[in-house]
Order: C-alpha cells, then structure tokens, then sequence
C-alpha cells in the first residue's frame, strides 16, 4: 500500500478519534436532550470544544471518503480500528487511567483483527475488471 | 420500558449507520480513487463527480441520521451500553451488507477481522 494510502487511513483513525473526544468533552457541559428541548443542540454548536469536535470529524470524513474511493468497506473499517487502541493508550498515559484486564483482552482482539485484514488485500478485484482488456478488444471487434 | 428503548435505539443508530455506510462506500467506487481523477481531471472533475452522485447524499443524510440518533441516545440512555454495543454491531451488520449489496469478497480473514474487532469494542470500552 502506498504512502498516500496510508497517510489517508492515518488521517480517518485520527481525526475521527480526536474528534469523538472533543464532541464528547463538549456535550457533557450540557443537559440531558429529550425531544422536547431539542434545541439545546443548536447551542451546542457554539461550544467551542463542540465546535472543534465537528470541525474533526469533518476532516475523518473527508479521509474516510477519500479511502473508500480506493479501498473496500470491509477494510477501511477494521483497519481504522486502531484508533480504540490508540485511545485507550492516551488515556493511560495523559489522563493516567488504569487499562483492566477486560480492555487489554479488547486491544489484544482489535490488534487481531486488524492484522488479519491489514495481511489481504485492501480492495475486491471484479473479475470483470481483470479481464478489461480481452472483452475490450472482443467488444471492439463487433 | 427503559431497555427497550435503549435497543430500540440502539438499532436505529445500527441500521442508519450500516446504510449510510454501505452508500457511502458505493457512491464512492463510482467516483474512483479520488487522487487519480484529482490527477488525471483536476479538482473540478473530483467536485463534479461528488455533487452529482445520489447514493452519496443518501449515504450523508443516513450517517448525519446515525450522529443524531446516537447523540439523542447518548444523552438519556446508558452511555457505556449504547456506544460500545452500536459501534460493535455497525462492525457485523457492515461486513454482511458489503457482502450482499457491495458484492466485496469477504473471505474468512475479514470475517475474523470484523468479530475480533467487534469482541474487541465491547471489552475496551467495558
């Protein structure tokens, strides 16, 4: 896998981690939402930590497109994974939370799964696709 | 009561998240590999090809639905039930729907992959 490709997943996982965090850390300042203050949502935009939770998320979603042009569904997902991994790691070291048993048995299991797909290949090929050139020049011939 | 209205959303954020996943995904083959169109065509092509796909903005509008409905959850339902058991389940349903409507080749490696990861959510975030 390319560079690029790879800085393309690296973006989805970090973005999208960073800016679960933020969206997160801003939401909790304020109150429960029920269908009848559903407004609050509109002033939670105006959150600063809010704000900048979306403002990440919307570069995951620019990497998570960009990574679906290239890569199938089945594998941007899991590989992406990662990113669980990561948070939990930020969260024992810069917030000093112990990882249980139960969590280092879950980043054993992430870490699985995403080996076994980051060892296949990244993106389904149709056998269509393989024999482009043969039904081209058949077609082209008719 | 509570429970099942906590399942209930649970499957609404599964299922929006899975659809808009899946569209997403498909619109996106049609556009093709992003850096080449951007390579061969320019940024306009890239924009062009974007704008004008249908599935994609079907698969927006359903992931804007899956944010919504996950933030509404979130903020009434049992936080440590509701995220880690949707982004679990999303793993699943994701690899069953790309197999049937996105006809991706899911050999044994990423059914594992998806399980693992799957297991794998519910225990960290436990």
């Amino acid at each position: 896998m390319s560079l690029r490709k790879l800085a393309t997943l690296a973006g989805v996982i970090v973005f999208g981690s960073l800016g679960d965090v933020c969206l997160k850390r801003g939401m909790a300042a304020f109150p429960d939402i029920t269908l009848a203050n559903w407004t609050i949502l509109f002033h939670a935009i105006f959150n600063p930590r809010v704000a900048l939770g979306i403002g990440l998320l919307i570069a995951f979603f620019v990497c998570y497109l960009s990574s679906l042009s290239f890569a199938d569904l089945t594998y941007v997902l899991p590989a992406t994974s990662i990113g669980y991994i990561g948070m939990a790691f930020l969260a024992r070291f810069f917030l000093h939370e112990q990882i249980s048993p139960m969590r280092w048995v879950g980043i054993l299991l992430i870490a699985l799964g995403v080996g076994f797909v980051a060892r296949g290949p990244s993106v389904t090929v149709e056998h269509s696709h393989a024999k482009l050139p043969i039904s081209n020049t058949s077609r082209g011939e008719v | 009561m509570k429970h099942l209205y906590t399942w209930a959303a649970i499957l609404c954020v599964v299922a929006a998240s899975t659809s808009g996943d899946v569209l997403i995904s498909h619109a996106m083959k049609r556009v093709g590999d992003v850096a080449h169109v951007f390579r061969d065509h320019g940024l306009s092509a890239v924009v062009r090809r974007m704008l004008t796909n249908g599935p994609l903005w079907l698969g927006v509008f359903f992931m804007a639905l899956a944010f919504f409905s996950l933030m509404f959850a979130l903020s009434w339902a049992d936080v440590s039930l509701v995220a880690p058991a949707a982004a679990s389940l999303t793993f699943l349903t994701n690899a069953i729907a790309a197999k049937f409507f996105l006809h991706e080749k899911v050999d044994r490696r990423r059914w594992m992959a998806a399980l693992f990861v799957a297991c794998g959510v519910v225990l960290i975030a436990g």
